[in-house]
């Protein structure tokens, strides 16, 4: 049974919930009522008029090979930074796991990227991969690759991805870390005493038994790959060179902002909040029945 | 098979925690070794030790004739039952058992028949296709007992598996662990701190005390003749009423003081089921006579406990057959036969004469 809390005030209740009630109002409602609003509008090209157009901005933006150009950079882009972030974060979770002296010192410095502005992330990487000042980027040179990232849209694709799950892994790192300390330490000393040997155990026993806490980090690394990389793309390539880096995040802004077409931007808008309502909703149906075993 | 041995083995866990604090013993092959001590005195931490779970600081441990100090469990050939069963949560009851077969790669006809095998022997060919969840508590102790009888190892190792059942099913399980070990012949090592499951099982028992072994024998012999007075007092229940006695006071209380008392004393012990209750105030010749006021009484159906303490102040418990006893309050005189009285040095390490 669950205990109810009983109110004799009737006003009480309802005031107890106005703040958090108006702040989802007023920050997202509000906004997402707007946007989608604006998406059925067009503004002429000086601002002056404004016609309420119905659907024509989804349809223009549906007809416009370069979208699906930026749908194609942003999957390619999710896929590569939570496949690089989550099997770097697991590598480092495992070897965190083991009773190290050092272990303590070891998990606090791969929780710091975490702590890392998203735009700092950028210049941090922009620094060490940039063409001409890059330390790292002079390495790759010297191995005889040519390198370019602000000329070379694979190289730029490269670059965001790299800094992108590198800020990524510290968080990835902590839930891999707390899923691995889940596991019941006799259940793999069973599978030892069984004759498996430890690259065995790890993939017959450890692996499926993570599997939750790794499709839960999927969802979360491919909305934060699709939304939270901003910062990271705006301070290193802008979405270029020629949008090579332009995913449907930033084309919002680029359009939006730079561009001027309110309403396509605004139609690239919902678009992605009906992405994020379909993560967001996978992610809660799968942690209800997290528990796959 | 293989018998298992232990030659001054010693662990000291990081902190400077000695579990283990040189222990040796020969479990020779086929027999059934029961380690008993109460909760902490390093009873897992030997056993983790034989299965290769934790490192030995010292000391040799060899099964089959092999040393084995550095070899992986996995290539240990041992199979080990632990306290909560550890199953494989994400595989059914087949997989489970199918594992460690499958981690030797056991061609597979030899694997089904195998699993089938264990799976009818324990009986819990119903539940192959269930995974552990879907099972009960003395469904999990069985797969976890075809876990490891299926692999046909060189030795069992259990680590308090009873410990979660209820109290019936405890019973009907150690009577099956027991016909088990009997059929298959394998050694078996196994951990506990419940006396009666110790007395029980064991072919041969290693009583632990704070890393230390007080005393290895067959069961029966630890009870008769037990080698200290922690023995005594945790072999047996109720356990055995111990008297510390200087020579006079043994003369008072001990007709003839004939079993020879030290003059500094000595601890002198007797069994509840060895004290009776006399009626008529006769006194054995040559018995132990204790005139007590009965503080309470337990009535347990066929025996009944009765709780009393001596004019000295010494609690002493006395078991009667049946529901007859006196009630609390009253003055009864308990005494035993002088064969029935165990003797001490005066710190409980030593059993004297006899
Ligand atoms: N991993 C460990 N690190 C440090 N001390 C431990 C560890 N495991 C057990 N101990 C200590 O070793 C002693 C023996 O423990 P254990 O072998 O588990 O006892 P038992 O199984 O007889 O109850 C205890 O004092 C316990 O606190
Ligand atoms: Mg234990």
């Amino acid at each position: 049974m669950h205990k109810r809390a009983v109110f004799n005030n009737r006003i009480l209740p309802f005031a107890l919930l106005a703040p958090q009630i108006l702040v989802v109002v007023v920050f997202f409602y509000w906004p997402a009522g707007q946007a989608v609003w604006q998406s059925f509008l067009l503004q002429d090209a000086f601002g002056l008029a404004t016609d309420f157009v119905w659907f024509e901005n989804y349809a223009y933006l549906f007809a416009d090979p370069a979208y699906y150009d930026t749908i194609w950079n942003t999957l390619i882009f999710s896929a590569l930074v939570a496949v690089i972030s989550l099997s770097s974060a697991l590598l480092l979770a495992v070897m965190a796991d083991k009773p190290l002296r050092a272990a303590g010192v070891y998990r606090t410095l791969l929780i710091w990227p975490y702590a890392v502005a998203p735009a700092v992330a950028g210049v941090l990487w922009i620094f060490m991969l940039h063409p001409s000042l890059g330390m790292v980027a002079r390495g790759i040179k010297a191995l005889g690759f040519s390198w370019n990232p602000l000329l070379d849209g694979t190289d730029a694709m490269t670059m965001v991805v790299l800094a992108a799950a590198w800020k990524q892994i510290s968080y990835n790192f902590l839930f891999f870390l707390a899923g691995l300390a889940a596991i019941p330490r006799s259940i793999v000393e069973a599978a030892a005493i069984d004759g498996a040997r430890p690259t065995r155990r790890f993939w017959t026993i450890v692996f499926p038994l993570l599997t939750p806490t790794a499709f839960f980090l999927l969802v979360v690394n491919i909305v934060y790959a699709f939304f939270d990389t901003f910062g990271v793309i705006d301070a290193m390539t802008q979405g270029g060179p020629a949008k090579a880096t332009e995913t449907l995040v930033y084309k919002v802004y680029a359009d939006g902002r730079l561009g001027g077409d309110l309403g396509g931007s605004a139609a690239q808008s919902v678009i992605l909040m009906m992405i994020v309502i379909a993560l967001t909703s996978i992610q809660f149906r799968y942690i209800e029945r997290r528990v796959n075993y | 098979m293989a018998g298992v041995k232990l030659e001054e083995v010693r662990k000291v866990y990081a902190g400077n925690v000695e579990a283990v604090k040189g222990v040796s013993f020969e479990v020779p092959d086929g027999h059934f070794c029961v380690l008993v001590g109460p909760s902490g005195c390093g009873k897992s931490t030997l056993l983790r030790m034989i299965a290769g779970l934790e490192t030995t600081t010292s000391g040799v441990i060899s099964i089959g004739g092999e040393v084995v100090n550095h070899v992986e469990p996995s290539e240990r050939d041992i199979a080990m039952v632990f306290q909560n069963y550890a199953l494989y949560p994400h595989m059914n009851v087949y997989n489970n058992l199918a594992y460690g077969l499958r981690n030797r790669r056991t061609p597979k006809p030899e694997i089904d028949q195998r699993v089938r095998e264990a799976a009818r022997i324990l009986e819990i060919e119903p539940l192959l296709a269930r995974k552990p969840r879907e099972l009960s508590g003395g469904q999990r102790q069985r797969v976890a007992m075809g876990r490891a009888i299926v692999r046909k190892p060189k030795a069992f190792l259990f680590d308090e598996p009873l410990s979660n059942l209820d109290a019936k099913l405890r019973v009907s399980m150690r009577v099956e662990i027991k016909k088990l070990q009997r059929s298959l012949g394998t050694t078996s090592i196994y951990v506990t701190h419940d006396q009666l499951e110790a007395m029980t099982l064991a072919d041969m028992l290693v009583v632990m005390n704070v890393g230390r072994v007080e005393q290895i024998g067959p069961p029966l012999e630890i009870y008769e003749r037990p080698a200290t007075t922690f023995v005594a007092a945790f072999i047996g229940a109720p356990p055995m009423n111990l008297l510390r006695m200087k020579a006079q006071e043994a003369a008072a209380l001990i007709d003839g003081a004939a079993i020879g008392i030290p003059e500094d004393g000595a601890i002198v012990g007797v069994r509840p089921e060895d004290l009776s209750l006399s009626t008529d105030g006769s006194q054995p010749a040559g018995g132990i006579t204790l005139g007590l006021i009965v503080n309470a009484v337990e009535r347990v159906g066929p025996e009944t406990f009765v709780y009393g303490s001596v004019e000295r102040g010494d609690d002493i418990i006395v078991r009667v057959p049946g529901q007859d006893a006196p009630g609390a309050g009253e003055r009864v005189v308990a005494v035993a036969r002088r064969e029935k009285l165990h003797r001490f040095s005066t710190d409980g390490s030593r059993r004297l004469g006899d």
